[in-house]
């Protein structure tokens, strides 16, 4: 019989194996001294020496189950704790060795595997399959922190390149009434109003354009032309135009969004097919009759389309023409001056708002367009 | 339709039979960069009422196309053409007739209930009268329980039975049918030729079929039309006289296999011309 022996945790019993052997740290400056020793900390001890043993055993054999991926995940866990315990309390930050960056590795092959186990879980139990879909990009995502958190404190990465995750964090929950009227200025004043005024004009405006044959040969590519222009161009003209506040930046965002709607309706409501107009013709139905009942529900996942483009466009176009003159309140306004003041972690607090907005707003239009197109052949769900 | 009407239809009722549908001299030519082609021409046809007409003929030789003129789809270039006594955009404008397209075009984010009354929606009957003629209409082609599923869970028959249900529900006394089956296998077809047979029977509506087999064609019609291509033109009319109540059983009688031969002895003679 051939055995056949799981790599990942060979990698990670031999990286764990070695990580006891070679130093923990490098050499103080000052004192001309290891920082610290394995052998003085006896979490991290424990936690190379399950690694050991993890990996061994499951080496042997094999990581087959979803269990066996949780459990190899608990051990990849704990070890994460130890390890950033071990640069904050221990002093190794800045200071990490070999046997450090050793360890870590260890643990990325645990996880790459445990995760790579939940990621192939199938399941015909909604349930179980829907956390096992949650899981994954949950856990992947919190590794990145890991990594990010521990390569920039073990280098001692100087915090005006790169702020550790957890700075940031902590920058972000000490200073939510900013962010929070930083939020209402930039999201919900600009970002909503200018994304319902483009993307609904734009929807008006391809109706029109469908209807009017001249529109569709003039219009159009003036449209393109318009979409062309340069944010950075535009945005101090609508400042000027219409002032400092929430106004001129939904100006942008209503350039910014107008085209790709328009673009995608029109495509859409030529999408109904020659027979499903031929149908309706034989009951002799109107213009709108056929538009509302046929026209416009075959367009929706066009049309969706350009509300999912547009949910991060608008976001972008906001925050970038703020720079341009802008009340002192807002996130891009907050992101031009705080870099100015070296406030790198304020920033990325900003940023993490934004990414945290932009995702969360793709989310519910997603959400609605599986909802409202649910007929679709990719959102199509058999029920018998 | 009020009693007043009713009564005049019965009153009006002659009897030979009431032409339904009056075709004379009607000729089609489409203008396409490779020059004209002539899709239709010097076609003369009558449909009487309760009539089962077929239409047969290889492709090409504008079989679907007529039944488009007759549905106001395609404009004729030329000669006349009457529904019920009006022109076919008259007759469609009054929802004269019923369409079964060749492949089921229901609407996919519509329940299989309101792809049905998507005709009635459109009629503005009201809500209730909607539902319930839905449900006399799948009844008819046995799809009652269906109603709320989507056309995508659905065998491709059951699509094209919704899609007759569709065409039945409002009730209009002309079907215009232009190849229904021809994408299903011949069990499912034979079984839908049987269904249909006894809902014409039922209903004593006027059909008209287009198909391209000659079993279908002879099992199902009353009148058979042979066409032939380049330029497509009628080149015989077939009547038959089997029972309105027939069965699949007389595929095999000497009537049947006779006016098969004769079909098919149409259709060749159609072919020899274009050499």
């Amino acid at each position: 019989m051939t055995m056949k022996l799981d790599k990942f945790c060979l990698v990670a019993a031999i990286a764990a194996l070695l990580a006891l052997i070679f130093p923990l740290s490098g050499i103080d400056g000052d004192t001309g001294k290891q920082v610290a020793f394995v052998g003085d900390i006896p979490g991290l001890a424990i936690a190379m020496a399950l690694c050991v043993i993890a990996g061994a055993a499951f080496t042997w054999l094999g990581v087959r189950s979803v269990k066996a991926g949780i459990a190899i995940l608990a051990v990849a866990v704990f070890g994460c704790w130890q390890a950033v315990s071990v640069l904050y309390d221990h002093g190794v930050a800045g200071y990490a060795g070999l046997g450090f960056w050793l360890f870590i590795l260890s643990l990325w092959a645990f996880v790459w595997r445990g995760i790579d186990v939940i990621a192939n879980f199938h399941s015909l139990d909604r349930g179980k399959q829907h956390l096992a879909n949650v899981i994954v990009p949950v856990a992947f995502g919190v590794w990145l922190l890991f990594v990010w958190e521990v390569v920039v404190s073990g280098f001692g990465v100087p915090q005006v390149l790169l702020p550790p995750p957890s700075m940031i964090g902590e920058r972000f929950v000490n200073s939510t009434d900013i962010l929070a009227s930083d939020f209402h200025q930039t999201f919900v004043k600009a970002v909503l109003s200018g994304y319902v005024m483009g993307c609904g004009s734009a929807f008006i405006v391809a109706i029109a354009v469908d209807r009017v044959p001249f529109l569709k040969r003039g219009l159009l590519p003036l449209g393109n032309m318009v979409s062309a222009l340069p944010i950075i161009g535009v945005a101090p003209i609508m400042v000027m135009w219409f002032g400092f506040d929430w106004q001129s930046k939904a100006a942008v965002i209503v350039i910014m969004t107008f085209f790709p709607m328009l673009v995608n309706t029109v495509t859409g409501l030529n999408a109904a097919g020659k027979l499903e107009k031929d149908l309706m013709a034989t009951y002799a139905s109107g213009y709108w009759s056929t538009l509302f009942r046929l026209r416009l529900p075959a367009a929706m996942p066009f049309v969706f389309n350009a509300l999912k483009i547009n949910s991060t466009l608008a976001l972008i176009g906001a925050i970038v023409a703020e720079f341009f003159g802008t009340p002192i309140v807002g996130m891009g306004f907050r992101i031009s001056t705080e870099v100015g003041r070296m406030n790198i972690d304020m920033v990325w607090a900003e940023i993490a708002l934004a990414a945290l907005a932009g995702t969360a707003f793709y989310g519910a239009v997603a959400y609605i367009e599986r909802k409202a197109t649910s007929w679709h052949p990719s959102f199509r769900v058999r029920r018998h | 339709m009020t009693l007043k009407q009713v009564v005049n239809n019965v009153a009006e009722m002659p009897a030979s039979k009431k032409a339904v549908v009056d075709i004379k001299k009607l000729s089609l030519t489409f203008q396409t960069a490779d020059g004209p082609v002539y899709a239709l021409s010097d076609v003369d046809l009558t449909i009487e009422e309760g009539d089962f007409v077929s239409f047969i003929g290889p492709s090409g030789c504008g079989k679907t196309t007529l039944l488009r003129v007759i549905a106001d789809l395609e404009q004729a270039t030329g000669g006349d053409i009457s529904i019920n006594g009006v022109s076919p955009h008259e007759a469609r404008e009054q929802r004269a007739y019923g369409y079964v397209f060749q492949a089921p075009a229901l609407l996919p984010w519509r329940s299989i209930e309101r792809n049905v009354t998507l005709p009635l929606e459109i009629m503005e009957i009201s809500k209730e009268e909607r539902i319930k003629r839905a449900q006399e209409a799948l009844k008819l082609v046995e799809l009652n329980g269906f109603e709320k599923k989507f056309p995508w869970q659905l065998s491709g028959g059951m699509q094209q039975r919704a899609s007759i249900a569709r065409a039945l529900s409002f009730d209009a006394d002309l079907l215009l049918m232009d190849e229904p089956f021809g994408a299903l296998d011949e069990i499912v077809r034979d079984h839908l030729n049987e269904q249909l047979l006894k809902l014409w029977a039922r209903t004593n509506k006027t059909v008209a079929f287009v198909t391209h087999s000659i079993p279908e064609a002879v099992y199902l019609s009353t009148k058979i039309v042979v066409m032939s291509p380049r330029p497509g033109r009628i080149i015989d009319v077939i009547e038959t006289d089997f029972p309105k109540d027939r069965t699949l059983d007389i595929r095999e009688t000497p009537e049947f296999l006779e006016i098969a031969h004769r079909v098919r002895e149409g259709l060749r003679a159609g072919h020899s011309n274009d050499d």
